[in-house]
């Protein structure tokens, strides 16, 4: 019994670890204050807005009133489109410098410039869109150039996600397989990429929810105001969910005080749904670790 | 006179030595870890390597598969002729590579299944009827002693098995290359003795159909099983002869009986 009883100095190191479990945890409730903050005050004051009909109709009365369709509608199509140009392009890139390129200047300036494209203000990238894609390409203020500004705007995060992956891929894996004569490309087709293939998901659903949410990098070069029609095709203009909040909220007079709180939250849980699938994913992943 | 030319052909045919190393050296960086190493290995003989560790028998082998192009830091002088063909011109480093078979101590089981651990060489010559597939898992997976243990489950990860287990995964894999030449370093490292005595058996029979360099730390496992034996000592070759031979203390250099009766290394 004697060893197990509690000496001063225990007795000290028990009261300072308490204290610092109590400080980090107060500092993580801090952090999930304003989260709370901002969802319930949308909730509160927008939640009797939102039903069926908010989502599938369009807009009336000067936006002052009607739903969000066409704004809906727009997003899903300029997120496709983002998604369509950037995950192929990112994902070929991560590849490359990840599996094939050699330990040189070269590639890490490459790997320089990728870190700076995430670090460029989205104003930047909006004003590169309008002159790249919609004067240089002649692309017009269009679907299509949003897209474009957007996917290379959210590039790095493919980037970066992918080729996190594949080097969480263990060498010994390729060294195995190259071994056996295998090619660098058989042995990235069938060791490497079927173990990595969940981490790209991952970086592909979180450049989802970043472009959903995006609203500079879109207002010059695709989104419009007011459409009383929907895009027939990637050349057409089209309305998206995070200039209509920032129209209806300081743009348009009369509009009752609930209808932008209902935008904004139809807009922050798309991306809480697609940030709740992502990380899904990555627990799915960790579930199933293979080596 | 014909068909004496013709005898002379195949004599020097069957001749050439599988392996043949000439003024091999081998560094990483500035340090050298194997010098001189002047050896031929024959067509369908088991030729073991003993010695100390750090003696440079892993580099040795790492070479032979000219695996130095993975590490920027290995190089190394001299030639390595494998069929005659110097090793260090080869364009087609993909070619030796599935015709030399390698087995390192640290097993590495692939994150696929056990079936398809065995199958990825052949599926990767071009084998794609699962008839064929399935005796040649079957057949490999027999002779590295692993079959019975894993037959019930060959859908499960390979990287998940046992150590021992996926060491004799890896020599089965290494075995659906059907090389030319096996190279086993320390492949009983995790293994029971029984089942080592069973790879052992099955390596005398495999002998029939390639070479096998056999780089072991247990002398008697080389005594059992090599035709002749090099002993590797420091980063030196100080010693290479008929197995039995060395055993019998029929040797050139002192050091080679003191490690053989194990009084240093």
């Amino acid at each position: 019994m004697e060893m197990f009883s509690e000496s001063l100095l225990n007795k000290k190191n028990k009261r300072i670890q308490s204290l610092y479990r109590s400080l980090f945890m107060m500092m993580t409730l801090l952090l999930i204050l304003p989260v709370l903050v901002i969802l319930s005050t949308l909730i509160y004051k927008g939640g009797s807005i939102i039903s069926v009909d908010f989502l599938l109709t369009d807009p009336i009365n000067g936006m002052t009133a009607g739903g969000i369709f066409p704004a809906l509608f727009g997003t899903v199509w300029i997120v496709t489109v983002a998604l369509i140009a950037s995950v192929p392009l990112g994902v070929a890139a991560a590849i490359y410098l990840s599996e094939y390129a050699g330990d040189n200047w070269f590639t890490r300036a490459i790997n320089l410039a990728i870190i700076n494209l995430a670090g460029v203000p989205s104003i930047v990238h909006a004003l590169f869109g309008v002159g790249a894609f919609v004067i240089f390409f002649g692309f017009g203020t269009s679907i299509l150039s949003a897209s474009l500004t957007l996917a290379i705007m959210t590039l790095p995060v493919v980037i970066v996600a992918t080729k996190e992956s594949l080097e969480a891929v263990p060498i010994a894996f390729r060294e195995a397989c190259w071994n056996m004569g295998a090619t660098r490309w058989q042995t990235i087709r069938r060791v490497v990429l079927p173990n990595a293939v969940s981490g790209i998901l991952t970086g592909v659903i979180l450049e989802v929810s970043r472009t959903t949410g995006e609203t500079a990098p879109i207002m010059f070069t695709g989104a419009a105001f007011f459409l009383p029609f929907l895009p027939q095709s990637v050349f057409d203009q089209t309305m998206a969910m995070s200039l209509h909040l920032f129209v209806v909220s300081t743009q348009v007079p009369n509009v009752p005080d609930a209808l932008p709180y209902g935008v904004a939250l139809v807009l922050i849980a798309m991306v809480l749904i697609m940030n709740s699938i992502s990380i899904a994913f990555r627990m799915h992943l960790r579930g199933k670790k293979k080596w | 006179m014909v068909s004496t030319a013709e005898n002379m052909e195949t004599t020097a045919v069957q001749e050439t030595p599988k392996l043949k190393v000439s003024n091999l050296a081998i560094s990483y960086g500035d340090t050298t870890v194997l010098k001189d190493i002047n050896l031929e290995v024959k067509t369908n003989e088991i030729f073991g390597i003993i010695g100390p560790a750090n003696s440079g028998k892993t580099s040795f082998l790492k070479v032979l598969n000219r695996m130095d192009t993975f590490n920027s830091n290995m190089s190394f002088e001299g030639d390595a002729f494998f069929n005659g063909l110097n090793t260090r011109d080869l364009r087609n480093l993909y070619a030796l590579r599935s015709r030399v078979g390698v087995v390192f101590p640290l097993p590495v089981g692939l994150p696929l299944t056990i079936y398809e651990n065995v199958a990825l060489s052949p599926r990767l010559r071009g084998v794609k009827s699962k008839e064929d597939l399935d005796i040649i898992v079957e057949r490999c997976l027999m002779r590295a002693a692993l079959w019975d243990e894993v037959k019930d489950r060959l859908n499960s990860l390979g990287s998940l098995l046992s150590g021992g287990q996926q060491q004799r995964l890896t020599i089965a894999r290494a075995l659906s290359q059907e090389p030319e030449l096996l190279m086993l370093d320390e492949f009983s490292i995790a293994v029971d003795p029984v089942t080592t005595m069973r790879i052992e058996d099955v390596l005398k029979e495999l002998k029939q159909e390639m070479t096998i360099i056999l780089v072991t730390n247990l002398v008697q496992q080389a005594r059992r099983l090599a035709d002749r034996t090099a002993f590797f000592l420091n980063g030196e070759c100080v010693e290479i002869g008929d197995t039995e031979e060395l055993f019998t203390g029929n040797v050139k250099d002192e050091r080679t009986i003191g490690y053989i009766e194990g009084k240093f290394g």
